[in-house]
């Protein structure tokens, strides 16, 4: 039996350099190996690049000065040094707003955060994943040092509305970070006309490399670095550029503005038509957060009465690769925070899973997933103590009640 | 992706004996709470032999769950209960060449269903006697829970303690931050506060609290006394313990029967060490003999 060719879905976890990323990249690996620091040739060319490739992605993030462009290692680390950024330049403010469904890269920072005593809101969703802006104004005051909220959830893609969240946050006086990590190359985002003070994005989502990540501080935005060291990022991130990585972001930048039009139409359109032909065939089926207001590209589709970890090896055995919230892939033991926050209940948070395409993906491939998962989920329900002969037990949490260890 | 051997990944593609079993006269209904997986297991079993004639199940739950039930419908089958009752959950990843140690609670959950099952034929109330919790140790696949209760019940105060009692960060040592930090909440309840290893305190030092040092046969015999006191304890679980050395600070021993691979072995264990200590007035670990290779190689490489 031969294999069949790889289909790949889950690009919200990370995506496939682009070729001509690679390629404008391969340069500064050998001849342009140089330090932007340095005072002579070598170094002089690649400092040339690195300024080429902070105006892409001053461009790709309609940030006013490319000065407001720190380039840092990942994501994560821009999280972290917003955060931490926002809580020493105002010692005095020991609050910290976010959400429930952020990504752990913040939720992780804020719990240590909280131990250490800092006061944590955290903004509960509702069953589609959407956020209360009442709950949003009452906790916002001047003892709050940073509002940290994502703008768009990696597991839905649900939006969450930060350019209002951001204009509250300036009426009250407080900085507003956003990790933008899914969101930034999918959508058109225009950060001069907002209120938006610090912004984080990272390469690997956007077909640039794993290993580079962005920090948007916006000018005159009170900062103090997390590595300090050397006067790189104009003393803001310390450490020598990881040159080949930045210009290699710097051309996935221009790419993904070229993209931005086909995200926008024909990718939500393949995700759409992947829901409409997997929900058309399999019963008890749904999708999560909030289908009118997402990224074009993501879809997460709880199977009920299933787990995850097992329709993803069914999927892998076929070639296709997607991801799932339940307990059995994180290695947490839990079913993801995100399907417990909206209220999933367990027999479905078990059996979210994840689509999540590119630019790269194509109509056959979508159909030859449409005609890939009823099988699967048919075949993992005839195991599952939930379900009958022609669809779930009657009263099955009744029907099949376990004693829990 | 987990680094499942091949023998789970073929159960899993090809789970055997799914679905329900016509003329099944026992089941199990069983679940996790910490990973949400459940499974129901059910039995035919020969009213007259106690032989269990054939074995199916259902379960909702990842891949390595579909194949430890998978697994161990094909190990019940053709034994009497009595025989199926001493499979352990180390018997159940065995037979599928081992699973990852976030997985290991898979296996578990097949035992206590295959208890339950056989509870629920001889029509007594089978409860579940632990619980779980989120995965800790890694290298040992020791769980917060476990850490919890052994802490608790021993009065540990120190990272060092909870690794010699639970086994938990005497690996890697990356899980020793979610130690110290159980320590610190669970001491909390006890009104202590947790001191970490690196801020020094005068050690409450067993062996200098002592009275005069054993003599070495008179330690032997101290040991041989603690052995056989515990003896008739594992007997009543259907298991047995045998010393096999005395290497310095080691005892080594043989957990056999129902012990041997149980989840609770290092648990019993470590009571066991507890009343060793206690005995000899001496720091000790017991360990067993299986493993005494590995802890042997470790302390030539230190010189000792």
């Amino acid at each position: 039996m031969s294999t069949p060719t790889p289909i790949y879905l889950d690009n919200n976890a990370t995506t496939a350099c682009d070729p001509k990323v690679v390629e404008a990249m391969l340069p500064y690996f050998t001849e342009q190996f140089g330090n932007a620091s340095s005072m002579h040739s070598f170094g002089n060319k690649v400092g040339v690049a690195l300024k080429a490739a902070r105006t892409k992605v001053q461009k790709l993030l309609g940030a006013e000065f490319d000065s407001e462009i720190v380039f840092t290692s990942c994501g994560t680390e821009s999280d972290s040094t917003a955060i931490l950024s926002a809580l020493k330049a105002q010692p005095e403010r020991k609050e910290i707003i976010t959400t429930v469904v952020e990504h752990p890269a913040v939720l992780s920072l804020c719990e240590q955060l909280e131990k250490e005593g800092y006061t944590i809101h955290r903004l509960k969703v509702d069953n589609k994943g959407r956020l209360n802006l009442d709950d949003y104004a009452k906790v916002l005051s001047d003892k709050v040092a940073v509002v940290s909220v994502m703008w768009a959830n990696n597991e839905t893609g649900t939006y969450f509305p930060v350019v209002e969240m951001a204009e509250m946050a300036n009426a009250a006086g407080v900085l507003f970070h956003t990790d933008a990590v899914q969101a930034v190359g999918k959508i058109d985002i225009n950060l001069a006309a907002t209120k938006i003070d610090m912004l984080s994005v990272s390469g690997h989502k956007l077909h640039a490399p794993k290993g580079i990540g962005v920090l948007y501080v916006r000018r005159a935005v009170r900062f103090r670095p997390l590595l300090r060291g050397g006067h790189q990022e104009r003393g803001r991130r310390a450490g020598t550029e990881n040159a080949p990585s930045i210009i290699g972001l710097g051309v996935a930048a221009e790419l993904a503005m070229e993209a931005m039009e086909h995200e926008r139409t024909h990718v939500k359109a393949l995700r759409d038509k992947l829901e409409a032909g997997i929900l058309a065939v399999v019963p008890h089926a749904f999708v999560t957060g909030n289908p009118d207001n997402r990224l074009p590209n993501t879809a997460n589709i709880a199977f009920e009465y299933i787990e995850g970890e097992a329709i993803l090896m069914l999927l892998n055995k076929q070639g296709i690769a997607a991801s799932s919230g339940s307990a059995c892939t994180s290695g947490s033991l839990e079913p993801s925070h995100v399907m417990r926050a909206m209220g999933i209940p367990y027999t479905a948070a078990h059996g979210t899973v994840r689509f999540s395409l590119s630019r790269y993906t194509t109509e056959e491939e979508i159909e030859r997933v449409i005609a890939a998962v009823p099988p699967i989920v048919a075949q993992l329900r005839k195991l599952s103590p939930y379900w009958g002969e022609n669809g779930p037990v009657a009263d099955p949490e009744k029907a099949f009640d376990p004693a829990y260890a | 992706m987990w680094d499942y051997t091949e023998k789970v990944k073929e159960h899993f593609y090809n789970p055997r004996n799914t679905g329900p079993l016509e003329g099944a006269n026992a089941t199990g209904d069983v679940g996790s709470i910490s990973c949400g997986d459940a499974l129901r297991l059910m039995l035919k079993v020969d009213p007259v032999t106690e032989i269990i004639q054939d074995a199916h199940f259902q379960t909702f739950g990842c891949g390595s769950a579909i194949a430890s039930s998978s697994a161990l419908t094909e190990m019940v089958k053709g034994k009497t209960l009595d025989e199926a009752k001493q499979i352990s959950n180390q018997d159940i990843a065995d037979f599928l060449d081992g699973l990852p140690p976030e997985k290991m609670h898979c296996s578990v959950m097949g035992r206590e269903a295959l208890h339950a099952a056989i509870a629920n034929y001889r029509g007594e109330e089978w409860s579940d006697d632990h619980e779980e919790g989120a995965l800790v140790c890694k290298c040992f696949a020791v769980d917060s829970q476990m850490i919890e209760d052994t802490i608790r019940a021993n009065k540990l105060s120190t990272v060092e303690e909870v690794t010699n009692y639970t086994k938990a960060g005497g690996g890697c040592s990356t899980c020793h931050e979610p130690i110290e930090e159980i320590l610190t909440k669970v001491m909390a309840e006890r009104g202590e506060t947790f001191v970490p290893a690196g801020a020094k305190k005068a050690k409450p030092a067993v062996a200098e609290a002592a009275p005069a040092k054993l003599g070495t046969l008179a330690r032997i015999r101290k040991i041989e006394e603690v052995i056989a006191a515990v003896r008739p304890t594992l007997l009543a679980d259907r298991g047995d313990i045998e010393l096999v050395d005395i290497e310095g600070k080691n005892i080594l021993v043989n957990l056999t029967g129902a012990c041997s691979g149980c989840q609770m072995e290092a648990a019993t264990l470590a009571g066991i060490q507890t009343k060793m200590i206690e005995a000899l007035g001496e720091f000790v670990r017991v360990v067993p003999a299986a493993k005494a290779q590995a802890h042997a190689c470790a302390s030539h490489a230190h010189g000792g």
